[in-house]
């Protein structure tokens, strides 16, 4: 446990000290969702009812952006060939990795999704729903991306091949994320969605880090 | 019987044989050289050693025991530098040698003295980013001394170095192997080890023993 606590922090440490790789992802966010009251017009109506979606896929698009590097510059200065051979299993290094991964990104998108639900003009039912659809769904996000982050390995331009892998794997999240907060908005109850979310999260939890593990053996090779 | 050893081995990388039937053997404090030119698997064999490739043919034995059994107890017993050096930009050198350190032994209790064998000491609060190549060439050696471990394989070690870091590193294997240890390393410098013996990769390359499978090489 020590040894999975001190990647956590290093990486932690890792982001804070260059600063701008995390903060970037909370800034995308919130441009990407800022950019439909402007796209689409200041249509109260229009916009309550697409704050959900645009909401949750600009929360996709944000994890997305920042998976890229998650694991290519410890692969780059040969920091991940000794984490394999550190006395601690590569599963474990890759859930240290997720975690601090979703610290420093999926945390500041919770925090920042319910200022923009306001500006987005979301009934106030959905707010408490969608930051809980979100504390759900954002792990499974980051879980998922290190897959496809660990499989792009060493292929150079990893980033388009990153969301073509990556994004139609983030489908039932945003089906469900989303319909969670419509479903709380409408008045109807959510127990269903979020279990299901809940669900998607414990399989991604034993799943993804043994497929990335086994992804990175193999870049590793 | 050699404590640590390899029987038969075949590398092949990329539809390529880097080198077949090799055999090496080394003994509680003993040491081998690995030399041989550009591509005749130097790396690739320290590779196999550590357990980060699998052989194509062959095993490697510690103790009698093949170590792809229990990759966990060969990974405690190991340290490996490679030809990278891991080291975190941002962080500084005392940084990046306790996080080394602390996953190593699960406490970075030792980490300060080793710094000093390395002569690096007073750059302990330096981001790694000032590092110069031969100074981050000494701080990735630097984790040898964290912790002990009975083998030591170390990847061309001397790049970059200056000659006294050359005499640290020299001194560090005498130490290493006064109690015990092994120490495998390859390199194109003349380095010098008393007793060490002589592996020459370029002795085991398809080419000389021109097998069936480097014969349908293209």
């Amino acid at each position: 446990m020590n040894r999975f606590w001190s990647i956590v922090r290093r990486d932690l440490r890792l982001a804070l000290r260059q600063g701008m790789d995390s903060l970037m992802a909370v800034m995308f966010f919130v441009i990407a969702v800022v950019l439909f009251p402007l796209g689409v017009g200041p249509e109260p109506n229009i916009l309550a009812r697409i704050a959900a979606g645009v909401i949750w896929v600009a929360a996709l698009l944000a994890s997305m952006l920042s998976l890229e590097r998650l694991f290519e510059t410890d692969f780059e200065d040969g920091s991940l060939e000794l984490l394999l051979l550190m006395p601690l299993p590569l599963e474990a290094v890759v859930m240290a990795k997720v975690t601090a991964h979703w610290l420093t990104t999926g945390l500041p998108l919770i925090v920042a999704a319910p200022l923009l639900a306001v500006l987005m003009n979301m009934d106030g039912d959905g707010f408490s729903v969608l930051v809980l659809a979100l504390i759900l769904g954002t792990p499974s996000l980051s879980l998922v991306g290190a897959v496809g982050a660990a499989l792009i390995l060493g292929s150079g331009r990893g980033g388009m091949l990153l969301s073509l892998l990556v994004l139609p794997l983030f489908i039932p999240v945003l089906i469900f994320g989303v319909s969670a907060v419509d479903a709380a908005i409408s008045g109807f109850p959510v127990r269903a969605q979020l279990l299901i979310l809940g669900a998607f999260l414990l399989a991604a939890l034993p799943l993804c880090p043994w497929t990335s593990a086994a992804a990175l053996r193999q870049a590793l090779e | 019987m050699a404590l640590f050893s390899g029987d038969d081995l075949l590398c092949i990388r990329g539809e390529r044989v880097v080198f077949a039937a090799l055999h090496f053997a080394v003994d509680a404090g003993g040491a081998l050289l690995l030399t041989g030119a550009n591509g005749s698997g130097k790396s690739s064999l320290l590779r196999l050693m550590a357990g980060l490739l699998a052989p194509a043919n062959g095993r490697i034995a510690w103790d009698g025991e093949d170590t792809g059994e229990d990759p966990e107890r060969h990974k405690a017993r190991m340290h490996y530098v490679g030809h990278l050096d891991p080291i975190k930009p941002v962080l500084t050198v005392a940084e990046n040698l306790r996080f080394w350190a602390v996953l190593k032994t699960g406490n970075g209790a030792a980490a300060g003295g080793a710094l000093e064998a390395f002569g690096i000491a007073h750059l302990a609060g330096v981001p790694g980013r000032y590092l110069s190549a031969g100074q981050k060439r000494r701080l990735n050696l630097a984790r040898l001394e964290t912790s002990p471990a009975a083998l030591w394989l170390l990847d061309e070690p001397t790049a970059g170095l200056d000659a006294e870091a050359v005499a640290g590193l020299r001194n560090a294997i005498a130490r290493q192997r006064s109690v015990g240890g092994m120490v495998v390393l390859s390199t194109h410098a003349e380095m010098a080890l008393d007793g060490a013996e002589v592996l020459d990769l370029g002795d085991f390359s398809a080419a000389t023993q021109m097998t069936p499978a480097a014969e349908e090489t293209p």
